[in-house]
């Protein structure tokens, strides 16, 4: 698969800009300035940028609780995006969703969703419009190993068959349902086997490899697009914090997480687009300053920022009641 | 405008909205019925036939029949809705929602509140609801006051075929997340209906008949027995106020309130089990917002708290009969309690 080196330069941009997003949101939780619950990305860029680097605003994704990594991959403001997190106001959401709802309907960005399972309905109920309007574009479901055994994922699997929706099914496989590991918690060898089952053409990657997942990617798009029904992508790619932040890990081994730190996405896509000669350290290293920044930016306006106005509380609930 | 059964005003709304917005789909298991079969499509047009004859005319791009798959279509239509559709999906017995509550509740309620007012779902979910045919425990429920517990949810409830029509195509056009339940026993009952297309507002009762000297708050199949008790009593020279709310969510409080005003008296009527049902929730209603017209206690009259029983002589007890729905009439009228007071 050829990219051009703007493409490259924007996976990276992608993939370090969440990078930076997740370790800041990560000193920021510790330090008390967001509420509730969040749950990172960390580790899994290449999977998320490799899903979502060719599509466009208005093709969707849903993503899960862990969604600022898929928010950032379809393009999401960084700063409304923290100034949500933090539950201030003008944030993405007006501080009404926070980390688990994270969205951006203009981005095609569905929402991230709390309930493990929840999006691939709605996801197929995306691609179910695409359809129906002929609009040539495809909806990505992202569900975790946790995810996928939800009744919810196997009746969207068959319902994406049976009505030939172009949909994607991504299962991000990053080897932990909460505290459970995938070799406990799912009875088959792995998860595109059971999307199989179900008709549609399946796969296993490396999550890892933003190139291995790209080209996945890409087949399954061309299929979608083309009126050839559903794909299901499954991406391996260990996470580098707890399920959520706060989360002592104390259900992996230290050795397995340095591990995983030591095979970084980010590291191993500089390092081949270099020795390539595709692009330059120093471009790669300035791209690192300008998200370094972007963020430093996004958390000072989420701090900056004023609470809600107690009239947001009934604010929208219905359009029209 | 012609006299039209209940079935035939929702499949009028349903044809008419279709025609006019090519956006509104139908979804849902044997709305048509028939493919993968060796006989006709279409061979259901609904369980009970309320859908017969729209694939004929819109093809099966916009009347989908699902699997038995509840989860993933309901959910698949609140996508939908959120992305740019005006989905009808049908939950064929409303008692099924304990397989896909999530995805309405959680899901399609939701959006529009957790995304900062940034999503519109204008989604419809059509469901038969009630009991009456002898089919039990589980295809025989309620349920309304579930859905209307929810914020980000309308509930509508027609008792008729005028208004079955007119909500539906409401509900069509509104664009929040509308649950609408059709009586089983009411797909029969008819009454004229317009030919052209009209909407009923949500949050506006029907007084269906004036009185002086009781309110009776009804819904669905209840209020044409409400209606029954109050042509007997007018007989009798007792005045009855019956008011048919027609969407519980939102609700019609000012009628209820001016009418209770007037009359001192209310007896609620629904089929509904009695702890938190509607039942309940407009005596509190009442009770916080009306206690000073009140001249005697409020009287419910609903199902047990009893699952549907299966034996027709069961299944009649627990439905409230018109007998019953007179005795709690009565009873208000002539409350022993006030007169002790006194």
């Amino acid at each position: 698969m050829q990219f051009t080196r703007d493409q490259l330069l924007d996976a990276y941009c992608r993939m370090a800009r969440i990078r930076a997003f997740e370790d800041r949101v990560n000193i920021e939780f510790s330090n008390g300035n967001v509420p509730g619950f969040v749950h990172l990305y960390a580790g899994q860029e290449a999977s998320g940028v490799g899903i979502c680097l060719g599509l466009g605003d208005d093709d969707w994704i849903g993503s899960t609780h862990r969604g600022h990594g898929h928010c950032i991959a379809k393009g999401c403001d960084v700063k409304g995006m923290m100034v949500e997190i933090f539950g201030k106001e003008g944030g993405l959401c007006r501080g009404k969703g926070g980390s688990m709802h994270i969205a951006d309907l203009s981005k095609g960005m569905l929402g991230a969703n709390a309930i493990v399972g929840g999006n691939p309905p709605l996801v197929i109920g995306a691609a179910l419009t695409a359809k129906t309007l002929k609009t040539g574009k495809l909806a990505v479901s992202f569900t975790g190993d946790g995810g996928a055994n939800q009744g919810t994922m196997f009746e969207a699997m068959n319902l994406a068959v049976v009505l030939k929706l172009p949909a994607i099914f991504v299962l991000e496989n990053n080897g932990y349902g909460e505290g459970t590991g995938v070799s406990y918690h799912c009875g088959a060898k792995d998860l595109a086997s059971r999307a199989a089952a179900f008709g549609m053409p399946a796969s296993t990657v490396d999550g890892t490899d933003f190139f291995s997942v790209a080209e996945a990617m890409r087949e399954a798009a061309e299929r979608a697009r083309g009126g050839g029904g559903p794909t299901a992508i499954e991406t391996t790619c260990p996470r580098y914090y707890g399920h959520f932040v706060g989360d002592p890990q104390l259900y992996r081994s230290k050795s397995e997480i340095k591990a995983a730190r030591e095979n970084d996405p980010i590291g191993k896509f500089r390092a081949k687009v270099v020795a390539a000669a595709l692009l330059g350290a120093a471009q790669l290293d300035s791209i690192d300053r300008e998200v370094a920044e972007e963020v430093e930016d996004a958390v000072a306006a989420a701090s900056g920022a004023k609470w809600p106005s107690p009239a947001e509380l009934e604010r929208d609930v219905y359009v029209q009641y | 405008m012609q006299k039209k059964s209940y079935r035939q005003a929702v499949n009028e709304a349903l044809r008419q909205e279709m025609r006019r917005d090519p956006r509104v789909v139908l979804i849902g298991e044997d709305v048509a019925g028939g493919h993968g079969g060796s006989g006709e499509i279409d061979a259901y047009g609904g369980v009970l036939g309320v859908t017969k004859g729209l694939i004929g005319e819109f093809g099966a791009d916009r009347v989908i029949d699902t699997p038995i798959t509840e989860s993933g279509f309901i959910g698949m239509a609140a996508g939908a809705a959120a992305t740019g559709l005006r989905p009808v999906v049908e939950l064929m017995f409303v008692d099924f929602l304990g397989v896909c509550f999530d995805q309405i509740f959680n899901q399609a309620a939701k959006f529009r509140y957790m995304f900062g007012g940034h999503a519109r779902t204008p989604l419809v979910v059509r469901a038969m609801a009630g009991a009456g045919l002898r089919a039990a425990a589980q295809h025989s429920q309620m349920l309304d006051s579930i859905f209307t517990h929810i914020p980000g949810l309308k509930v509508v409830m027609p008792s008729n075929a005028y208004d079955a029509k007119g909500l539906l195509i409401q509900a069509i056009r509104d664009d929040d997340p509308v649950i609408f339940l059709e009586h089983k026993t009411l797909y029969d009952t008819e009454t004229d209906v317009p030919d052209d297309a009209y909407t009923i507002p949500f949050g506006e009762a029907n007084i269906v008949c004036d009185g002086d000297d009781a309110t009776i708050v009804a819904f669905s199949a209840m209020v044409p027995r409400c209606k029954a008790v109050a042509d007997k009593l007018a007989g009798e020279g007792i005045s009855v106020e019956v008011i048919d709310p027609r969407t519980t969510s939102p609700l019609d409080e000012a009628s209820i309130l001016e009418s209770v005003e007037r009359t001192g008296r209310l007896i609620v009527v629904n089929e509904d089990n009695p702890r938190c049902s509607m039942a309940s929730d407009i005596a509190a209603l009442v009770a916080e917002k009306g206690f000073y017209s009140l001249r005697a206690p409020v009287k419910s009259v609903t199902a047990p708290h009893t699952p549907v029983p299966f034996s027709p002589a069961l299944e009649d007890l627990y439905v409230p009969s018109i007998a019953r729905i007179e005795a709690a009439v009565r009873a208000a009228l002539s409350d022993p309690a006030r007169i002790a007071a006194q």
